[in-house]
């Protein structure tokens, strides 16, 4: 198997493109016209590739303490600090399963459509590795909490990316299970850390199809899950603090086929690296097919620094798991309006319909709401809810205007989102809240001032000053001039002191 | 005095016929005496005479705590004990203090117990006979008996009194001893295929298993988890049911407990025996069983009988894969509950060096004993994905024909099983050592763990277990724990004719689905920070690093 040299990624991936590029070029993107996924050979005359893309992704569930103890849960921690005996294995401890995190798993299961199994039941997963002080995992391996569900996701494609597809990924289920502890490897001194802040979090594992087709689609799936996780509040699922966490299963076969052998690829941290991991890994298979080559059944990691994925050696071998039930966790029972036994304690059970009623407005019920209330165009309700809190920010300012909000969002997106992403900031950290932006935009829908004045005050806003649309104006003397004698005078002026040029 | 019952001990410090640090010192002393029997791997006596000191407080203030409060007893060695080193008889845990105490342990301070020692036990409670744990074997009292003497009299051979003394039979053999031997009123074992019963035939004591689900497991050290019980020993049954009493109920901590309140009960002294239907197993006639077993079993039965109860055969046909499945079930989930031991967290860590991967392999080497890592091996094998089916999945379904078999004879209007505890008397250790730990547990554990097995199924309702010195009586019934009908048979079997009764307590709702707990904002008292606790501040690192390096 040809190994990806140092570099090699950066080139593997200007080649996808330009193949991807070759085979669509001239056949200009007719409604929808490209075919994700499908790649064509790099000989003429052989059949295309099509890519096969499912996904396993660990959503560490957002709970005060972990599944099985009473630890508590926290990103930044000393560490070794948030550690109870049961997570450190103390022989004798028992599990005990939180509440919250079961709840949460159902809640993520209904908002995914998902059948929720009324009794699931826990397995141990076996493997040694020291940041695993059991020796196994607890995981829900033969009956999972949920099953048999859906996630819609947009695309968006065409020349200038403005059309929207909608695509489905059927959602095998949901398994509750315990996170890990983190080993921090001191290659120079050959020494391991533990930290087991981190062991016995819950996760919710989603298991995807593999109903995806290339890396943007596997991250835009991924995308709208995080989307969904957070309005649910059963994840924070921030990627960079490891809070969702994507494996990508990746495959490619000739269309008629059978699926060709997959890979597995691991330690993707962003959805960036997971379109680009999931690119590369297809480019690299095709690449080692057509040139003879076979694909192994492995473990790869994917290296952001040289953009390629490589395999993983202390993955290597057949790993034989040797599941047997937990147990010290009986069934776990879920019950619903009609189940529900008469005279039980509402602390000592899950009500189903009950968390069925509760569900918040999930974002593509969301993104619906916003284009029929404010006749705005879907694509932009797409970018109101991918940055988190801009939404808000945009009914906010809509509240305290006059002006049409065909108009405002197009301050919002491209004014002040675009400010914001040039300097790298998130919505809460603009220096330009919503008043401010309101107050702007009702100068500029009273006349006060023009368009190009209102960007003016924006770029001064933007310095954070703490200084009112209304002050800025003024102190720049920006506003529209309504007096005639004053724009009298303004022009004779400007005449007089250009005598020559007249 | 210490030969006393727990009751009459416990009346006695109540009227100030003696003090707790008195009767405490007397145990200490008697421990010393008897130390050749190798009950015991730690004494605490600094502890215990603190303990012993408080409760003497109490009792002079006149707030005892009740019927345990300055009572001795002593605790099977896999129970965790707060600053008490916990071995299980092994390397691996050689050093091992537990920064927590197990349910039970806790349950029994808190009535004012004073816990004198850690008892002697096989390596990890695997075997019947006490004798494969890394302390040395344990003797059994009744080798220093008249009878017993008298009876190696008439065998020259067996003069010697080095080579001719008696194993207690196991894993509990320390628990029993110790309270065979008057060092303690009471002791903590474990039963996972008859480690109760099986020491407390065999020295003479009562041995109780209670249902599975009845007494929390937290802070066992678990051999099986599904049919670990703790059990408990006394010298006589009023005092069995005094701590069972004590021990039983729900545990938050341990989420197989039944959630149904228990309330402790006392035995009554009326009796009559005249409806009770006695099934006697043939299955349980096998050729292995004594003739003295045998006559005794008999004896039993007429004894049942002429106090007007009914005694008919009855049949349990699949006694016999009970062993084999037994074997499968337990090598199983001991491969995986001995995969925490690595040598990372805590107990023992080999010197190996070279990779994570060596350590492991040579701390688990080094830690564990043959018998252990024999089953930890056959285990991991009837896990493999290529086995599971063919070994875990119908041990399991031989499992609920085994359980089926219980149900099937009690629903038929059986109320008692009578059958032996073990195939014979307790045996010379000489004798005993001559085959080895696996052949042993099957032949010793044979007529005891069919019940561990069934126990863990919902809806059997309860099993039930007398035994007259090797004789136990397995009880079913759906009627509540304290229906007359049990009462009359602990009383008729204890106080009218004298048995040595071991009683199984009824869990009436196994529970069906764990306790889910809420937790508060806050999170438990379990926490603790790496600084506060020394098994966490030397945890981590793989490679060349040593502990205090880091």
């Amino acid at each position: 198997m040809a190994a990806p040299v140092s570099g090699g990624g950066r080139l593997c991936r200007l080649a996808w493109r330009r193949r991807a590029g070759a085979l669509h070029s001239g056949a200009q993107p007719a409604a929808l016209g490209r075919e994700p996924g499908k790649v064509a050979a790099a000989q003429s005359g052989v059949a295309p590739w099509r890519a096969v893309v499912g996904l396993e992704v660990h959503a560490q569930i957002s709970s005060n303490s972990k599944i099985f103890s009473g630890s508590q849960v926290q990103f930044t921690a000393p560490p070794n600090s948030l550690v109870s005996f049961f997570d450190a294995s103390l022989p004798g401890t028992l599990p005990v399963l939180n509440r919250r995190c079961v709840e949460a798993a159902v809640m993520t299961g209904l908002a995914l459509s998902c059948s929720i199994n009324k009794k699931s039941l826990f397995d141990r997963k076996h493997y040694f590795y020291a940041d695993l002080p059991a020796g196994y995992q607890i995981t829900q391996q033969r009956l999972p909490i949920a099953v048999n569900g859906n996630l819609s996701y947009t695309l968006c494609v065409g020349a200038k990316q403005s059309q929207m597809v909608t695509k489905n990924v059927r959602i095998k289920q949901i398994q509750l299970e315990q996170d890990s502890g983190k080993s921090l490897h001191n290659d120079a001194r050959s020494q391991t850390f533990i930290d087991l802040n981190r062991a016995g979090v819950g996760l919710m594992e989603v298991v995807m199809e593999p109903d995806m087709c290339c890396g943007e689609e596997a991250a835009a799936a991924v995308r709208e899950l995080q989307l969904i996780l957070q309005t649910l509040g059963s994840s924070q699922a921030i990627m960079a603090e490891g809070q969702l966490r994507v494996d990508a299963n990746v495959s490619v076969h000739h269309p008629g086929e059978s699926y060709g052998v997959r890979t597995e690829v691991k330690n993707i941290n962003s959805l960036r690296f997971l379109a680009r991991a999931v690119d590369y890994e297809i480019q690299r298979q095709i690449e080692e097919l057509e040139n003879g080559g076979t694909i192994l059944n492995e473990t790869r990691a994917f290296d952001y620094k040289l953009g390629c994925t490589i395999p993983m050696r202390d993955k290597e071998g057949k790993q034989d798991y040797r599941f047997m039930p937990e147990p010290n966790l009986p069934p776990l029972i879920l019950y619903d309006a009609k189940s529900l036994p008469a005279n039980i304690d509402d602390q000592q059970v899950v009500n189903i319909d009950w968390i069925q009623e509760r569900l918040p407005d999930l974002p593509s019920v969301k993104r619906v709401r916003l284009v029929e209330q404010y006749g705005i165009l879907p694509e932009h309700s797409f970018t109101l809810l991918n940055e988190d809190g801009l939404m808000e920010l945009f009914e906010d300012v809509v509240r305290e205007t006059q002006m049409n909000p065909k108009k405002v969002i197009g301050w919002v997106i491209s004014e002040l989102l675009g400010h914001l992403k040039q300097y790298d900031l998130t919505v809460k950290e603009s220096p330009v809240n919503s008043l401010s932006l309101a107050d702007l935009l009702n100068l500029l829908e009273r006349g006060v001032i023009s368009s190009s004045a209102a960007k003016q005050v924006l770029e001064e806003l933007w310095k954070g000053e703490g200084k009112t649309p209304l002050q800025i104006v003024k102190e720049k003397r920006l506003e529209l001039i309504q007096n005639q004698r004053e724009l009298d005078q303004i022009c004779q002026a400007v005449m007089e002191g250009h005598q020559e040029e007249l | 005095m210490l030969r006393a019952a727990l009751r009459e001990v416990s009346t006695a410090l109540k009227e100030g016929q003696v003090s707790p640090t008195e009767l405490c010192q007397r145990c200490l002393s008697l421990i010393k005496a008897t130390k050749c029997l190798n009950a015991y791997i730690t004494v605490t006596e600094d502890t215990a005479l603190r303990q012993a000191e408080e409760s003497e407080k109490r009792y002079r203030r006149g707030q005892s705590l009740g019927d345990l409060d300055g009572i001795p007893v002593a605790v099977k060695d896999n129970f965790s004990t707060t600053g008490i080193e916990t071995t299980c008889a092994s390397n691996m845990l050689k050093g091992y203090i537990p920064p927590y105490n197990a349910t039970v342990v806790q349950k029994l301070l808190d009535q004012g117990a004073v816990l004198i020692g850690k008892t002697n036990l096989d390596e990890f409670a695997m075997g019947s006979g006490s004798t494969d744990g890394i302390f040395g074997p344990v003797r059994n009292p009744w080798s220093y008996s008249k009878q017993y003497r008298e009876k190696c009299g008439q065998n020259s051979h067996l003069e010697n009194e080095d080579s001719s003394w008696l194993i207690t039979g196991g894993s509990s053999g320390g628990s029993a001893a110790a309270v065979s031997s008057f060092t303690c009123f009471a002791a903590l074992g474990s039963d996972t295929g008859g480690s109760t019963r099986n020491p407390a035939a065999h020295c003479g004591v009562v041995g109780l298993k209670p249902t599975y689900g009845l007494v929390s497991r937290h802070g066992l050290i678990p051999l099986v988890n599904s049919m670990d019980v703790p059990g408990i020993l006394t010298r006589c049954v009023d005092d069995a049911a005094t701590v069972l009493g004590v021990l039983a109920g729900h545990d938050p901590k341990d989420s197989t407990t039944v959630q149904d309140p228990f309330n402790p009960f006392k035995l009554p002294s009326v009796i009559d025996v005249g409806k009770l239907c006695i099934g006697i197993p043939k299955e349980y006639h096998i050729p292995g069983l004594s003739s003295e077993t045998l006559k005794v079993w008999s004896k039993a039965a007429d004894l049942f009988e002429n106090a007007g109860a009914r005694v008919i055969e009855v049949s349990l046909p699949h006694t016999c894969y009970s062993i084999v499945c037994y074997h499968v079930l337990c090598a199983a989930e001991v491969a995986s509950n001995m995969a925490r031991f690595d040598g990372l967290e805590y107990g023992h860590r080999s010197n190996m060096d070279k990779s994570t991967e060596s350590m492991y392999a040579a701390t688990r080497r080094e830690g564990f004993n043959d018998v252990v890592r024999g089953r930890i091996l056959s285990g991991n094998y009837f896990l493999l994905k290529q086995n599971y089916e063919k070994y875990f999945i119908k041990a399991q379904k031989v499992r609920r024909l085994i359980a089926n078999d219980f149900v099937n004879v009690f629903s038929s209007g059986v109320d008692v099983l009578l059958t032996p505890t073990t195939l014979r008397d307790a045996v010379p250790y000489v004798e005993f050592i001559k085959e080895d730990n696996r052949t042993r547990s099957a032949q010793d554990d044979i007529f005891t763990q069919a019940a561990n097995m069934s126990a863990f199924l919902h809806n059997l309702g309860g099993v039930r277990n007398l035994c007259l010195k090797n004789i136990q009586v397995l009880l079913y019934s759906r009627q509540s724990l304290t229906s007359d009908l049990y009462k009359k048979i602990y009383v008729n079997l204890s106080k009218e004719y004298g048995f040595k009764v071991c009683i199984w307590e009824e869990a009436s709702n196994l529970p069906t689905q764990g306790p889910i707990q809420e937790r508060a904002e806050k999170p438990s008292l379990q926490v603790c920070t790496s600084t506060e606790h020394k098994w966490l501040q030397h945890y981590f690192l793989t490679g060349n690093a040593k502990p205090d390096q880091i």
